[in-house]
């Protein structure tokens, strides 16, 4: 594992020199280069590194883009415009941002369900689990808070909505929005305070992320059999396994993001945000950016009074319980299997929720009338049931598959069966748990 | 974890190098965009050039336009001004070049040089930022009755020629044209 | 246990199936009453601008120009769009500014004090015809005519499902121009029997926003004079303004996919190299 003894050692006085006053460098070896990791990891756990990446472009494209935007409700509009027609690369520079929180996006979807497929979260990984559920919750309030800025119809009233949420609140609901928007509705000092959060919570996220990779260089990665490290053949050194492979598979996501930036800048966002906003209409079908759709759904799944709670704070409710049932995952969870390798009925229900998700995301856009609603109420159901259901249940009484002793055991078994190379020679790209 | 491969050594280390460079080929065409959006931009650069309507100035009497962020002083210099600064012997210039981004860059300060030309040697055009650090001097002042810098006490003539004081070079003469007898345009 | 979650999955399956045939027949069911619009999908054009290689056709942009200055910025603005960027259309710089010069636009406060206006330069943008949003409302009905300069990105109709996952794969991007194509080109549809069309507004199938809408069919065959010979048709006009907005929506739309094929053939090229390296790598490594 981790920790132990440090196998840095400087070769140059300069590096001596350093390493005795502020060992930096020391920190940064023992950390990414002679880091063990699992030789078992596959591409699923590529996304962590990916995620870095994209965090750094979106605040490298956020301050550059920063540097030309006004903010100011009469000017903001126009000074977007202005940086995609007049300012030198401005296009590029707004693409990257806009379709960056995108992809960030899609990459935190597959690393979080990397982690619930491969039981990341089960002890001593909770804090770790719990540390990257909080950055999940500052990039949805950095990127809602972004795609106020523009201030077009959708960031108009996506933030008269979203800040709409509060006002359910019992007694003070009413004054906790005015809190948020500084004013009775969406106005200069929403945008203005918007703003500077928007600035302000990347850096957060950031430190935040720097508690999660501690975190994680404590217990170490898990691994796709879910069996902790038991001995040194069971890992290989970060640099250069770990960062070559992260690279290529960063390379691949950043070849997607190209696409998008330079082919399809539009697909992710909505037309009516090219329409500056206007206090006195509303768009005929407001719906947030793709990522939130699911927790849209959710939320106008709850057509109907629980008791004392009206639909609309039940809606609400669910909405936050949604992702508040995220954080306590590690206890919902009895198996003592970790990885779904080995656990075929997990398995199967874990993909049931992950097309569950997906579909949930489409309901998100679809008019709230109809059979949406049911199909939302039935998703909605099935998205807590997973949690609050099938995770503690399923754990007690699923046979698991058999486990092997250990990950090399688990490495030379699967090149055994599965591959015509002669053992020890191959070095296929795996795609498969 | 020890995995050293003996073999094909000069083929290996020519794919980790091709593969470092492009890497570094990469990431400098990143950085570009990021450098190019400082510069000045496309409505910036558009709104270079202003065209001035001059036909209220009579002699004696200037004007002050932006251009490019900066004042411009456009002047129709008196009789008494154009000799005064004709006068001047050459030696006693303390920047003997005439700045002006309309004749070649190493002309003579002269009078006429530092001017709209022959026969409009009464219309004076320079860019007012003090050349020693940017300040804008103050008309008809100072000892040689032409411009005063109030910051660090540089003395302009009636041509806009540094005579005295810690600024090195004299007004900047911008590019400009007469579109008419009335009309200039600058930029 | 495998029975009962068999049997749960079953009912799971079951509902969702039920539910989706509930969506498709409350869909079916709206000839003469629609609550969804547009009624008809709008037509995919071929765009020059679209895919890859994409470039804007420059004698079309000047025709969508000519329809524009001629017949939309009557009641239309179109205030984000500069002259000086007009050079994109293949004009001189001499030509843009006899092109401005046409144009008025208020400056000012002159040393009086007072506001005066002057022939525009080429670093002006296209003044509106109305002096804000208010007297345009009040001269059109209430309803203030949109701005052009962004219409062919804020306008599309939704391509919904599967069709918007196919779109990834063959980059279409013209719901604006394909949008303002069927919008122009569909006034001469009638509404079926029994629809009723509101009072001082006009039925056209591929409106976004309802059955009919308040501005009334704007172009006729031979309503403008083309110089290069193209036919002088609704068809035509419709294509050449569409083009025109797309290009003053995305003046960077060329430099983009021009820009992006660079980048996308150096990342093939290079994610080739890091993928050798990484094999190279793990070469000795049973993983």
């Amino acid at each position: 594992m981790s920790g132990g003894h440090s196998t840095y050692s400087p070769k140059t006085g300069i590096g001596r020199w350093i390493d005795a006053r502020m060992p930096l460098p020391r920190l940064v070896h023992d950390s990414f280069v002679s880091y063990p990791v699992p030789r078992n990891l596959n591409y699923a756990y590529t996304f962590g590194g990916i995620l870095s990446i994209m965090l750094v472009a979106q605040i490298l494209t956020g301050v550059v883009l920063a540097m030309h935007y006004a903010n100011d409700t009469t000017l903001a509009f126009q000074s977007v415009e202005k940086i995609m027609r007049d300012v030198n690369s401005g296009w590029l520079l707004r693409y990257m941002h806009s379709n960056g929180a995108s992809f960030f996006f899609i990459a935190v979807y597959i690393h979080i369900m990397r982690g619930l497929y491969y039981g990341s979260y089960k002890a001593p990984r909770e804090l770790l689990w719990i540390l990257g559920c909080i950055i999940y919750l500052l990039m949805m309030a950095t990127g809602f808070m972004g795609y106020v800025l523009p201030w077009g119809q959708m960031s108009f009233w996506g933030a008269t909505v979203i800040t709409g949420f509060f006002t359910a609140i019992p007694l003070v609901g009413e004054w906790v929005q005015q809190l948020l928007l500084g004013g009775f509705a969406v106005d200069n000092p929403t945008l203005n305070r918007f703003f500077a959060l928007h600035y302000l919570l990347p850096f957060m996220i950031a430190g935040v992320v720097v508690l999660h990779v501690w975190a994680l260089h404590v217990t170490g990665q898990t691994n796709p059999t879910g069996i902790e490290v038991k001995s040194k053949t069971d890992t290989v050194a970060f640099t250069p396994y770990a960062t070559i492979k992260d690279g290529f598979a960063m390379v691949v996501f950043l070849a997607v993001f190209a696409y998008f930036i330079f082919y399809i800048p539009n697909f992710l966002g909505h037309p009516d945000n090219y329409i500056e906003a206007d206090s006195l209409k509303t768009p005929a079908h407001i719906v947030p950016e793709w990522y939130y759709l699911p927790f849209y759904a959710i939320l106008r799944a709850i057509t109907f009074n629980i008791g004392p709670i009206d639909s609309k704070l039940g809606g609400v409710l669910a909405m936050f319980g949604s992702i508040a049932v995220l954080f306590v995952v590690p206890w919902l969870d009895t198996s003592k299997v970790r990885s779904a390798v080995y656990r075929p009925w997990y398995k199967l229900f874990f993909w049931l929720f992950v097309i569950n998700a997906i579909f949930l995301g489409w309901l998100g856009s679809r008019p709230a009338e109809g059979a949406y609603v049911i199909m939302s109420q039935l998703a909605t159901l099935y998205y807590f049931a997973f949690f609050l259901v099938i995770m503690p249940v399923l754990g007690l009484i699923e046979t698991p598959r058999r486990l092997p002793n250990s990950i090399t055991e688990a490495v030379l078994e699967k090149n055994k069966s599965g591959s015509a190379h002669p053992a020890g020679a191959t070095a296929a790209p795996e795609t498969r748990g | 974890m020890s995995a050293t491969d003996t073999s094909e050594p000069n083929r290996r280390d020519f794919l980790y190098v091709a593969t470092g460079m492009a890497g570094a080929v990469g990431a400098a065409a990143v950085a570009w965009p990021f450098i190019d959006q400082m510069r000045p931009d496309a409505s910036t650069l558009a709104a270079s050039s202003v065209e001035v309507d001059v036909s209220s100035l009579t002699p004696g009497m200037s004007l002050t336009v932006k251009w490019r962020g900066k004042p411009v002083f456009i002047r129709n210099r008196t009789p008494e001004e154009i000799k005064a600064a004709k006068e001047v012997p050459m030696a006693d210039l303390k920047d003997p070049v005439a700045r002006n981004a309309n004749i070649s860059s190493d002309a003579q300060a002269t009078d006429i040089d530092r001017t709209a030309g022959e026969g409009k040697e009464n219309w004076l055009v320079m860019v007012g930022v003090c050349t020693h650090l940017g300040c804008v001097p103050l008309g008809q002042q100072g000892d040689f009755g032409g411009w005063f810098c109030p910051c660090h006490g540089s003395h302009y003539d009636t041509a806009g020629r540094i005579r005295k004081g810690p600024a090195p070079e004299n007004l900047h003469i911008p590019n400009f044209q007469f579109l008419s007898d009335t009309t200039i345009r600058i930029g | 246990m495998k029975k009962i979650l068999n049997g749960l999955a079953a009912i799971g399956f079951l509902l969702a199936g039920t539910a989706g045939v509930a969506v498709a027949a409350e869909e079916a069911n709206h000839a003469a009453e629609p609550t969804h619009f547009p009624i008809h999908k709008p037509k995919e054009m071929d765009w020059t601008f679209a895919g890859p290689f994409g470039t804007f056709d420059k004698g079309q942009l000047q025709r969508g120009l000519k329809v524009y200055k001629e017949v939309c910025s009557a009641c239309h603005s179109m205030n984000l769009v500069a002259f000086r960027t007009l050079e994109d259309l293949g004009y001189s710089e001499a030509q843009v500014k006899a092109f401005a010069a046409e144009y008025e636009v208020q400056d000012g406060p002159n040393a009086d004090g007072e506001m005066f206006t002057r022939k525009a330069l080429p670093g002006d943008y296209f003044p509106s015809p109305f002096a804000n949003s208010a007297a345009a409302a009040a001269a059109n009905n209430g309803a203030a005519p949109p701005d052009f300069s962004l219409i062919a990105k804020a306008r599309g109709v939704e391509r919904g499902f599967p069709t918007f996952v196919f779109d990834i794969f063959t980059m279409y991007a013209s719901n604006g121009p394909d949008y303002i194509h069927a919008l122009l080109t569909g006034y001469d549809e009638q509404p079926p029997a029994g629809m009723e069309i509101a009072e001082g507004t006009h039925y056209n199938p591929y409106f976004v926003g309802g059955k009919s809408l308040a501005m009334a069919k704007p172009l006729s065959d031979g309503q403008v004079t083309y110089e290069d010979g193209s036919p002088e048709t609704v068809e035509q006009y419709s294509r050449d303004v569409s083009a025109f907005l797309m290009w003053a929506a995305e003046p960077h739309l060329e430099a983009r996919k021009q820009t992006g094929f660079a980048v996308m053939i150096f990342l093939v090229l290079f994610a080739g190299l890091v993928y050798a390296t990484k094999r190279k790598v793990w070469a000795n490594v049973a993983h």
